[in-house]
């Protein structure tokens, strides 16, 4: 018998530990929720059905109007493509800064991004065992079990709202920036 | 009377629009449930993004410019013009194409209005051009585009719309605006003056506490510096039955000298310096070298510990490391070029240098031609310094100006707080040479969104739902007539003043019909010289003035009368009397009545300019 079809007795044993863990731990208590609204959590989808691939191809289009958008507004196809090695520091950062506004604007303009720990790089924290693991990465002296306690070594960044500009169909988001003829 | 959910305001600036929003179902008393509307544009070729505000510009693209799909709009695909964000910075790569500050050119008294004259370097067998009040009903339409498309339950047309208008548009610009807003649709109309509009924000976002920040006796100047004009105003704090209750008593004459004229101003400072090293600017990369000086302009305002910022020119080409062009701002030259250039510690008796309208030489905006904003100020404070003596509780004037008591200020120029230092300095060092006690400052107004705010606000206010600010017109209007004396050959006969209008008519009110009758044409345009006066408070209609000093009295544009032929034979003249009104929307109306019939006809605004004809 399959995991995922469990025996009426398994079920029923289910549902006990599933009851007070529901009480215990809100986290799960909202996965439930979404399963019973007929919502499958983005965990579930992932581990997959029979039906669903475990892998697939990143959708180009979203890469393509960001990398546009970067190179619009911050130049920096234009900055990457050129041999830094050729200059100065000087001459590299002044253009840097060209590069480093802009993509900040757009950045700003589209995306609001947040540390994923709100502590100081450093500080000592601690991971509960139900911390998620997609958002934090434990490394160093891996061993034991949770609670895990270590110091901050990144912050992390997390994306919590998207404002992606909408294209219209038919534009060709290839074309990161035009060529230019001036007349 | 009303199915109107929202109260609309929309900031019709010369550089940006903005659209806010009151939900009247949702709001009550102080607790007003306000909104700013994201407007979608054009940000790239087949890029919708909604910004916060809308750029005033409009550029008439090629058709081997675009691809057809690339203009699409969610509500639209018109192919034929563009505007918002994609119009700014197209532009700046070929400006024959760019419309920009139409508003300006909408109160540009040397031009015919409706007439397309814009872009004014266009090849006119090229680009088709447009007209400045095109231009307004473009932006307008975009944004009621904009709105409904968000409020599909709601269309705008038939929400209570607020539009704003710089105090000192005159009658004819307020016309054309509020025409514009009509042709649009907008059924429940009314027009503010931007002054008023960010102190009705700033009572706003007071919560209540505005009323502890003010008191009676008070009077606000309220000095808004936008992108391209600067507007001031002076609102005095009166008591009414144990209320307080503001009334706006004067306001500035249009000054076309902004937040833009700063930065250019700073551009070509910086670009002299790359010009020194033997480099050569093209359009766009001064409008680029603009861009870098506003940002470090921003930087060095707001810490005036650094000593310069560095502004780089990037390159056109791919070559962005090689080509980029590198110089820097220093602290030093902000504070020459701005503060000392635009906002100059002068003494109160100064005066700009010239009449802003005189000797226009060629086709182009009148800008201001002294750039002191201080001066400017001075003028405004020196010629209104009675503007409070017929207004209970406030003591009669003793100093050589009018005496502010607190200040607001308005325009994205004041986020350096170094310049709202200065203008405050210069205000109160001219109070202590008077003797008068220093004025306040009223903070707290968002400075790039107030006057949509407010205007929002205002909408709900009207409703009864709090403090309004009265005033009415702030000129007091005059129709030219000829004096009844034998000609002299050689002298041009002497013209009287006539007053049509009092100081200070409200809205949906008329004035009396003068005594005096005037002869018309029919089937003729038969012309009147026309003045307004910002100080004649004390003129009563059919007042006839014989004398009046340049400083009093400026001549407007002419008006013009038509009798159509309908009821009468072409030729005849007709005796009328004339009538002036405010009508519920916020302008003027002028009217012909003849003496023996019930006919009304209108008296128009000349936009056109004689020159031309």
């Amino acid at each position: 018998m399959s995991e995922s079809t469990p025996s009426v007795f398994r079920r029923f044993a289910l549902l006990l530990s599933v009851f007070r863990r529901i009480l215990t731990d809100a986290r799960f208590a909202g996965q439930v929720a979404e399963l019973h609204a007929g919502r499958a959590t983005a965990a579930s989808d992932a581990r997959g059905g029979k039906e669903t691939p475990r892998l697939r191809e990143a959708e180009p289009n979203a890469g393509l109007q960001l990398l546009g958008l970067l190179q619009r507004d911050g130049r920096l196809i234009d900055f990457l493509e050129e041999d830094v090695g050729a200059y100065s520091d000087a001459e590299v950062g002044a253009a840097a800064r060209v590069v480093h506004e802009g993509c900040k604007e757009t950045l700003a303009q589209h995306f609001t991004i947040e540390a994923v720990r709100a502590e100081s790089e450093g500080d000592r924290v601690t991971l509960a065992a139900d911390f998620d693991v997609s958002a934090v990465r434990l490394t160093g002296n891996l061993v034991g079990q949770a609670p895990f306690t270590g110091s901050l070594v990144h912050r992390g960044w997390r994306v919590t709202e998207t404002r992606l500009p909408q294209v219209a169909t038919g534009h060709d988001l290839r074309i990161l920036a035009p060529a230019e003829v001036e007349l | 009377m009303s199915d109107a959910r929202y109260a609309v305001g929309i900031d019709l600036g010369t550089t940006h629009c903005a659209l806010s929003s009151v939900d009247l179902d949702a709001s009550e008393w102080d607790e007003v449930t306000q909104d700013l509307m994201p407007v979608p544009q054009l940000t790239g070729p087949g890029t919708v993004a909604a910004l916060p505000l809308l750029p005033s510009f409009l550029y008439l693209p090629h058709p081997d410019e675009f691809a057809v799909e690339d203009l699409t709009l969610p509500w639209d695909d018109r192919t034929d013009q563009l505007l918002g964000e994609l119009a700014r910075s197209v532009g700046a790569r070929t400006p024959i194409r760019l419309v920009s500050s139409a508003k300006s050119w909408l109160c540009h008294p040397g031009i015919d209005r409706r007439s397309s004259v814009l872009p004014p370097g266009a090849p006119e067998d090229e680009v088709s051009r447009v007209s400045p009040y095109q231009a307004s009903v473009r932006y307008l339409e975009h944004l009621r585009d904009a709105w409904n498309h968000a409020h599909p339950e709601h269309d705008l047309v038939r929400q209570e719309v607020t539009v704003t208008v710089p105090a000192s548009f005159d009658p004819a610009a307020r016309e054309l605006t509020a025409e514009a807003a009509q042709t649009v649709g907008f059924r429940r109309l009314v027009l503010l003056e931007e002054p008023q509009a960010a102190l009705y924000s700033w009572i706003h976002d007071s919560a209540g506490t505005w009323r502890k920040q003010v008191r009676v006796g008070d009077i606000i100047l309220v000095i808004d510096v936008g992108g391209g004009t600067t507007d001031l105003s002076l609102i005095a704090v009166t008591a009414r039955d144990g209320a307080l209750e503001l009334v706006r008593v004067a306001v500035g004459e249009h000054i076309l000298l902004g937040g833009d004229n700063m930065d250019l101003a700073l551009a070509h400072l910086v670009g002299g310096k790359l010009t020194a090293t033997g480099t050569t600017l093209d359009h766009w990369q001064i409008q680029a070298l603009t861009h870098g000086c506003r940002q470090a302009k921003e930087a060095l305002l707001m810490d005036p510990s650094l000593e310069a910022v560095p502004v780089v020119v990037p390159s056109r080409g791919t070559r962005l490391i090689r080509r980029s062009l590198r110089t820097e701002l220093t602290g030093g030259e902000v504070t020459h070029t701005l503060v000392e250039g635009f906002f100059p510690e002068v003494p109160v008796s100064a005066r700009p240098a010239a009449r802003p309208r005189a000797a226009l030489t060629k086709l182009g905006l009148p800008y201001a031609q002294d750039a002191a904003v201080t001066r400017h100020l001075a003028a405004f404070l020196g010629m209104q310094k009675g503007a409070t003596e017929d207004l209970p509780g406030f003591e009669p004037g003793g100093g050589s100006f009018l005496h502010p008591t607190a200040v607001l200020f308005n325009g994205g120029v004041f986020k350096a707080n170094l310049l709202v230092e200065r203008v405050m300095k210069v205000i109160n060092d001219w109070l202590a040479t008077d003797d008068a006690p220093p004025a306040r400052l009223l903070a707290g107004v968002d400075l790039d969104l107030s006057v949509a705010r407010g205007a929002s606000y205002y909408g709900y206010v009207r409703r009864g739902g709090g403090v309004r600010i009265r005033g009415g017109t702030a000129r007091s209007y005059y129709v030219g007539v000829e004096s009844a004396v034998p000609a002299v050959p050689g002298v041009e006969p002497r013209i009287q003043a006539l007053c049509l209008a009092p100081f200070g008519m409200e809205e949906g009110t008329q004035a009396e019909i003068p005594p005096q009758e005037f002869g018309l044409v029919v089937s003729e345009q038969v012309r009147f010289r026309f003045f307004g006066s910002p100080v004649r408070r004390d003129d009563q209609v059919g007042d006839l003035l014989e004398d009046w000093s340049a400083e009093e009295i400026e001549e407007l544009e002419e008006i013009e009368a038509y009798l159509p032929a309908e009821t009468r034979t072409p030729g005849e003249i007709v005796p009328v009397h004339l009538r002036a009104s405010v009508t519920e929307v916020g302008t003027l109306l002028l009217e012909a009545m003849p003496l023996d019939g019930p006919e009304h006809w209108k008296v128009e605004f000349n936009v056109r300019n004689p020159a031309n004809e």
